[in-house]
């Protein structure tokens, strides 16, 4: 009881700037993942080559090497942002990039006929994508989703290592003041467990929303 | 210009051998990921309610918190024990650790996607309990899953910066390190970023292959 009412304070206070990394980079990413997902498909080549560059270089490279690039790299540019913007920033471009595959081949898997019955039915292309197709394609692109929502938050912690004081970077430094390691980090394991469950709850939640014209109660 | 080849190519040579070090780390991780995937795998399937049990919520505990907090568990608590390892030692058993549970779930979906028939029948021909694994199911669930398990090495490839976190000498450690001497982080961080990009994708192109290669034999 004593270790917990000394730990877990500084924990849950660790665990407010993890979830503030979650959420934004989760934002970031959502949007990042829709405008690069749909620019692949794009006819235009404008529009199809940043994106694909996007993708392919922050899926090709390591989010710690791409953290710290950010963080060490970027400052020569003239830009110099603070460590949780900057945690922020290349969650978010790193999730948005596996994101991006995911609205992709959710969209492919809408079949053929969606499109050409729209184009039949004189719906312009706009009107074809958020009417007919994206309804179709996001109760898709949950699960996986929900599953890139994980692996940011599992991520997070890689934000420690540009000394930002989340739930892992306070677990070192309880461990360093203490040395009760064993505790200490079994706790912290158990609370990012908790974390990522009801994440996970959430996504599924939100999965049930989406699909509920499916099940007649529109 | 802020880039200056002339000092990109003097720490070149350095992070090569340092490249070494990740190459080292992610091949000896990957190959203890794949066997430990089985054993989770077969374990998840066990006949035995607790085995099972216990094994996916293993799975469940790992897939879900973030590897960094794993090392530093591995890291600090061994020693405690009586264990001292060399920081890579530990590195690749962490990754291993970690990989392992993801490539059980891939072991199993290929397990499962093994037809009924084929147990029925190895049963039916009075094969020991072994030879039913060794003989039957696993030579037909395997080949199938190299695709996924290929793309677990890409994605264990680029977590293996992490280990610079209990100071192991690999890729981004000794970029990092060689910026903190120079005050110049821009050329080594490009460098590593572009040599783990490079490899990714003649990595994931290899993958490709595989998959088209196994989809013509079918």
């Amino acid at each position: 009881m004593a270790f917990l009412q000394t730990h877990l304070p500084a924990l849950l206070d660790g665990l407010r700037t993890t979830l503030q990394l979650t959420v934004g980079g989760a934002l970031l990413a959502a949007a990042l993942a829709a405008v690069a997902g749909l620019g692949r498909r794009s006819p235009r080549r404008l529009c199809r080559w940043p994106a694909n560059v996007y993708v392919e270089v922050f899926r090709g490279t390591s989010a710690l090497v791409q953290l710290f690039w950010f963080y060490f790299a970027l400052p020569l540019f003239g830009v110099s942002l603070p460590a949780l913007a900057t945690g922020v920033l290349v969650l978010g471009l790193n999730s948005g990039a596996y994101g991006a595959e995911v609205v992709r081949s959710a969209i492919a898997a809408v079949p053929a006929g969606q499109w050409e019955a729209a184009r039949a039915l004189q719906l312009d292309e706009r009107q074809a994508l958020f009417r007919v197709i994206l309804p179709q394609a996001l109760p898709m692109m949950l699960p996986p989703a929900g599953n890139l929502l994980v692996e940011l938050l599992k991520n997070t912690a890689l934000v420690s290592l540009i000394t930002l004081s989340e739930l892992t970077f306070t677990a070192q430094v309880q461990r360093a003041a203490t040395l009760e390691t064993v505790p200490l980090f079994a706790l912290t394991l158990a609370i990012y467990f908790a974390a990522a469950q009801v994440l996970l709850a959430g996504v599924r939640r939100l999965e049930r929303h989406v699909t509920r014209h499916r099940r007649g109660r529109a | 210009m802020i880039w200056s080849w002339e000092y990109a190519f003097e720490v070149l040579p350095e992070l090569l051998a340092a490249f070494a070090v990740t190459l080292e780390a992610t091949l000896a991780g990957f190959a203890l990921a794949l066997v430990l995937g089985l054993v989770w795998a077969i374990a998840r399937m066990a006949p035995l309610r607790w085995v099972s049990r216990t094994a996916s919520a293993w799975i469940e505990l790992v897939r879900s918190t973030p590897l960094l907090i794993q090392l530093y568990f591995l890291y600090y608590v061994l020693p405690e024990y009586g264990l001292t390892l060399s920081p890579l030692v530990i590195g690749v058993f962490a990754l291993g650790m970690h990989y392992g549970c993801y490539t059980a779930e891939v072991y199993r979906a290929g397990i499962e996607a093994v037809p009924r028939g084929q147990w029925e029948a190895a049963r039916a021909l009075n094969l020991p309990r072994r030879a039913v694994w060794l003989r039957v199911v696993l030579p037909q669930a395997i080949p199938p899953t190299l695709p996924v398990l290929g793309n677990y090495l890409i994605a264990m490839f680029k977590d293996t910066p992490l280990l610079a976190a209990i100071t192991v000498m690999e890729m981004l450690q000794t970029a990092k390190l060689i910026g903190a001497g120079s005050f110049r982080y821009l050329e080594p961080l490009t460098i590593t970023g572009v040599v783990f990009l490079v490899v990714s994708l003649a990595a994931s192109s290899a993958i490709r292959l595989l998959e088209n290669r196994h989809a013509v034999r079918r």
